[in-house]
């Protein structure tokens, strides 16, 4: 086995060991992307030079004698919202196609002091808008599964550059399951925490109230390693939240013994592929020999979800992406005679149509005579589904979905239509909303193409969440399996 | 805004005009098959979210934050400010320590 | 005919205000006047993609003492909304600010004119950010093919104090403009310092018939930056509106601007669709809940306002005048009760403080708390005139010298040997020199000639150069010539 499929935590204890070197660790990943990038296409940007410095550094630490991090000389990737001092962050959007922030996230100040290498920028749907990373500006990221199929989105660079071995892990976003959705399309684990446990400090703002980053990885432990070092209070979001990080590693027990599970019945409605219905029910199978109490459960606004949430997300990103006018920063169109024109011409070009018809719906919920028929209306609707939920836990230690209603689709099946592409967020959106944290994880195939569990916990309770993903991964084996990219791994899986 | 009979159940339809002055509200200069584009899709959305209007929510308080915090305040205390050549590097145009903008009026 | 003989005014003004913090609303920049442009500017002011803000406590703070000095109510609960429209000198293209949910309400202050004592309504106050300037090529910005964006003042914390529709005359307008901007300064919410901007009022004025009871179609004229603007700008467009409706006309409800220059109102022509801000609450910042307590422990910091002060002074025997004087300017005033503490004629020394010192002062524009002279060292000098050490005169010269040096009046009577010459021995060679020197003038005394006494004394007070005590002298002269 090639050193780049490894998990995380493996690298790590052959950095401990010795056996490998950062560098040697950093150059098997640049050459690993070399080899599957063509066909996978995750990457906006890739960091060789910064990535060969900082893993330099680690194995100088090393050789000093001090003992690696977990995370420490481990290679990873960045959603490109996720904002880099010094170094390109694009959105995968036109605006942004030279944008080099003077200022680092939060995430990625303390993945630097973790002394985790950076391997690059990862591709997305344009401005975190979309469900399949066709709205990127530069270029589609295939689905290592099937390179026909979509990865999903936005954050598919993040979840195929970790099923492809492109990084050890990934950090993307998720506003309306835009973790979770790719992640469980490229049959990777994706975390979206809750709202305010990590900083959202340097995360290009999509919207604000249900925008949350969290980690892509190969498997749950991963996971967690990668949120104790990315969670926690941060001063420069004023939502976040002060909840007294735990060690997440302490929740990855193989016990899953007594605990209550809820299927809400909403979550498979007729428009869930059979396929992924079935690997649902082999699921809770699975759960139930293991121990835990299934139930079926109701969720009764779910139905209101979607609407609500497109309502909301859009009008948030009507105000945040007024910025982008060709002024301070960004691209600015050409030819305008006046500032009107300049920054109409601007946001004409250097906006994609997505973007611009989440801009357009926003704009007109929020306008003058229709903001309490929709974006008040929404919020209300956003109070309701919080309830169901408070409800559901008051009986559920966890709830438990699909991800989405199929698995990944074919390129241009939906691009067509919005509505239809929209739809399809709603096992997702209703987590957002509710500003509660869930997790998605590999459970079964629909042929060839993975397809994910999604748990769903009460607010700041990503400990059980990890618990039950923890125990499903340790007595099934759907996240060992890989996707064949047709590359040759070397005989000695090391890149000496 | 043209409203089109919104009563007794029946939809807003938007109309051309109300895209173009969302539009320009929204500063984006559309192209011919853009407004006729976004006039149709803006419709089907909003057909569909209509469904919200079935939904009783008198008494429901909105939520803006889903989190229960209030009073998140910094101390008066001066940080750092960018150098100026760091606060327009990413700037289109910049001159002379300034950001450039074409006419205004 | 006079338009005030057909219509009155009907005036109301929403006035900004920077507050007097450090640093900016939601970042760390320093809020400092005049620095080079684009230096006090971080991601955060410059909204850059991916910035978050936090709210700046001392902005929360002066609010709330604002608040109360206008005996507003404080919201318990209050939030930030964002105001959306585009324009350069706004780097997100949307403004944070409080829509329905602001800091103060229903306040109140007192104005007094030669006509009458009023109250003039608060209707409220909200904390936003202020935008950042623009420089433009030309000479005007509709002149202008291109414009410079200055972000250092983005940011800087704002009051919006909006006033009910209660004024009635330009004297009013004035009267509470410099009523609000008196307690702003005394309560340090703000150092209002026109000249920089920090300052700045947005006129809302209508005509309507006398006797009327409904309000006429106003006009809102926006960016005033001084007193005298604002008293120009409603003379021009009361008459303005007088001629429209005078001719059978109906005023426009637009926002217009001030031409400073040309003395007249301005519609502005924009290619701007009608103002549609779409506020809706700002996602990025959470809730104040402003408990009792805190209000209370602000309470305690507000200082004497400047009706109370005027008051007290009315009440320590000093004239209408003076007590105006005082109060108009807070360093002054506070100048004055310090000196008090050490020197209590309360009516002699606001002769000297409303007089010389405030003429020095003027001289060199600067406040009293600029002045190197301190109120401690003022009242020494009142003490020495006060026990006869040095004249009236002299003490002129003396305030002078403290006023140029910093130096007390006492080492300064002792370097220039400025003391009054009362001892008897030393006057007496002298007025017998005087005596003897001018005989007719003795003679005239002598015939009854009052006025004589006057010529002798001064020239005693000459060969003292100004020094010998003028009333000793006077009974020094009387007695050698009787």
């Amino acid at each position: 086995m090639d050193i780049t499929a490894k998990t995380a935590v493996e690298m790590h204890d052959l950095l401990v060991a010795k056996e490998v070197s950062a560098v040697e660790l950093t150059k098997a990943f640049i050459e690993r992307i070399r080899a599957v990038e063509e066909k996978v296409s995750a990457y906006v940007s890739v960091s060789e030079d910064l990535a060969l410095k900082q893993a330099g550094q680690v194995d100088a630490r090393i050789a000093r004698g001090e003992t690696p991090g977990s995370l420490e000389g481990i290679p990873m990737g960045l959603k490109d919202n996720i904002c880099t001092k010094g170094m390109r962050t694009t959105c995968s959007s036109k605006m942004l196609e030279n944008f080099v922030p003077p200022f680092e996230a939060t995430v990625t100040e303390r993945l630097r002091k973790a002394g985790t290498i950076c391997l690059g920028k990862l591709n997305m749907d344009e401005f975190a808008m979309g469900s399949s990373t066709e709205n990127s500006h530069f270029r589609f990221t295939r689905n290592p599964w099937d390179l026909a199929c979509v990865p999903g989105g936005s954050s598919g660079g993040p979840a195929a550059a970790v099923a492809a071995d492109e990084a050890a892990y990934s950090l993307g976003s998720d506003t309306g399951g835009s973790i979770r959705q790719p992640a469980a399309f490229c049959g990777v684990v994706g975390l979206k925490p809750t709202y305010g446990a990590v900083s959202r400090y340097g995360l290009i703002a999509y919207a604000s109230s249900l925008d949350q980053i969290g980690p892509v990885s190969k498997d749950v432990r991963d996971n967690a390693l990668v949120m104790n070092c990315i969670a926690g209070y941060d001063a420069k979001d004023s939502t976040s939240v002060n909840y007294g990080k735990p060690d997440y590693t302490q929740f990855l027990v193989d016990d899953i013994q007594g605990l209550r599970i809820g299927i809400p019945r909403e979550y498979l409605g007729d428009g869930t592929d059979p396929r992924v219905a079935e690997v649902i029910r082999k699921a809770v199978g699975i759960l139930q020999d293991l121990g835990a109490q299934v139930d079926e459960c109701s969720l009764p606004h779910t139905e209101y979800a979607i609407p609500a949430y497109y309502l909301i997300a859009t009008a948030e990103c009507s105000s945040n992406l007024a910025r982008y006018d060709g002024v301070g920063f960004g691209y600015r169109g050409g030819g305008a005679e006046d500032i009107v024109d300049m920054v109409s011409k601007t946001r004409a070009e250097g906006f994609g149509p997505e973007v611009k018809r989440r801009i357009m719906l926003g704009t007109y919920a929020l306008s003058s005579g229709y903001y309490d028929a929709y974006y008040l209306k929404a919020q209300k609707v956003r109070t309701l589904i919080k309830g169901d939920f408070d409800r559901a836990f008051a009986e559920y230690d966890v709830l438990l979905s699909p991800v989405a209603p199929t698995p990944a689709f074919k390129f241009g099946e939906k691009s067509s239509d919005p509505l239809a592409m929209y739809l399809s967020d709603v096992c997702t959106v209703p987590v957002n909303l509710a500003g509660i944290p869930a997790i998605t994880l590999p459970a079964g195939f629909a042929g060839v193409l993975p397809v994910g569990l999604h748990l769903m916990g009460k607010a700041f309770d990503e400990g059980t969440l990890y618990r039950v993903a923890y125990t499903f991964e340790q007595n099934t084996e759907f996240h060992k399996a890989k996707p064949d990219l047709g590359v040759e791994v070397r005989a000695d899986g090391l890149a000496r | 805004m043209a409203v089109e009979g919104k009563r007794g159940g029946e939809r807003v339809k938007i109309s051309r005009s109300d895209v173009e002055h969302v539009a320009l509200l929204a500063r984006l200069e559309l192209t011919e098959p853009e407004i006729e584009m976004f006039t149709e899709q803006l419709n089907s959305i909003l057909e569909y979210a209509a469904v919200l209007e079935q939904l009783n929510t008198d008494g429901v308080s909105p939520t803006a934050h889903v989190l229960p915090l209030h009073n998140v305040l910094r101390e008066d205390v001066v940080r750092p400010s960018l150098e100026q050549e760091k606060a327009l590097m990413n700037a289109p145009d910049a001159e002379n320590g300034f950001f450039r903008v074409p006419r205004i009026v | 005919m006079a338009w005030q003989d057909r219509y009155e005014m009907v005036c109301g003004v929403e006035t900004h205000v920077e507050l007097a913090t450090k640093t900016k609303i939601f970042c760390g920049c320093s809020t400092e006047f005049g620095g080079e442009q684009n230096t006090h500017v971080c991601p955060v002011c410059l909204g850059m993609p991916g910035v978050l803000p936090v709210l700046n406590r001392e902005v929360v703070n002066l609010a709330i003492k604002a608040g109360l000095a206008l005996n507003c109510e404080i919201a318990e609960f209050s939030k930030f909304d964002r105001k959306n429209y585009y324009y350069p000198d706004l780097p997100k293209n949307y403004q944070t600010s409080q829509y329905d949910l602001p800091i103060c309400t229903k306040g109140w202050v007192t104005i007094e004119t030669e006509e009458r004592v009023k109250k003039i309504g608060i209707t409220r106050a909200h904390m936003e950010e202020d935008a950042g300037k623009l420089v433009h090529s030309g000479e005007t910005i509709m002149s202008s093919d291109e414009s410079y964006v200055d972000y250092n003042r983005t940011g800087v914390p704002l009051l919006e104090i909006v006033s009910e529709p209660d004024m009635r005359s330009v004297p009013e307008v004035l009267a509470y403009l410099e009523q609000l901007v008196q307690i702003l300064q005394y309560t340090e919410v703000s150092d209002c310092r026109m000249e920089q901007g920090s300052v700045r009022f947005d006129i809302n004025v209508s005509l309507r018939r006398l006797g009327a009871d409904g309000f006429g179609i106003r006009t809102e004229t926006k960016n005033l930056n001084s007193f005298s603007s604002v008293r120009r700008c409603l003379e021009y467009e009361t008459e303005r509106q007088a001629q429209v409706l005078n001719g059978g006309g109906q005023v426009i409800q637009e926002t217009r601007t001030w031409d400073e220059g040309k003395g007249i109102t301005l519609a502005l022509r924009t290619k701007e669709e009608a103002h549609d801000y779409r506020y809706f609450p700002e996602p990025d910042l959470v809730p104040l809940v402003i408990g009792r307590d805190w209000v209370e422990r602000i309470r305690t910091t507000l200082p004497e306002l400047p009706a109370e002060r005027r008051l007290r002074y009315l009440e320590l025997g000093l004239s209408e005048y003076d007590a105006g004087v005082l109060v108009a300017a807070k360093p002054l005033a506070d100048f004055f009760d310090r000196a008090l503490i050490r020197f209590d004629q309360a009516k002699v020394l606001v002769n000297w403080v409303t007089g010389d010192f405030l003429r020095l002062l003027n001289a060199n524009q600067q406040s009293a708390a600029e002045s190197r002279l301190s109120p401690e060292q003022f009242a020494e000098l009142m003490g020495l005139i006060d026990q006869g050490v040095i004249s009236g005169k002299i003490g002129k010269n003396v305030l002078e010298e403290m006023y140029l040096t910093g130096k007390d009046p006492s080492l300064i009577v002792k370097e220039k040997n400025l003391a009054q010459i009362s001892d008897e021995g030393t006057l007496l060679r002298i007025v017998d020199e005087v005596l003897a020197a001018h005989p007719q003038s003795v003679e005239d005394f002598r015939a009854g000639k009052e006025k004589a006494i006057g010529f002798l004394v001064g020239r005693v007070m000459k060969a003292t150069k100004g020094q010998g005590n003028p009333g000793l002298v006077n009974r020094l002269l009387r007695e050698k010539m009787t």
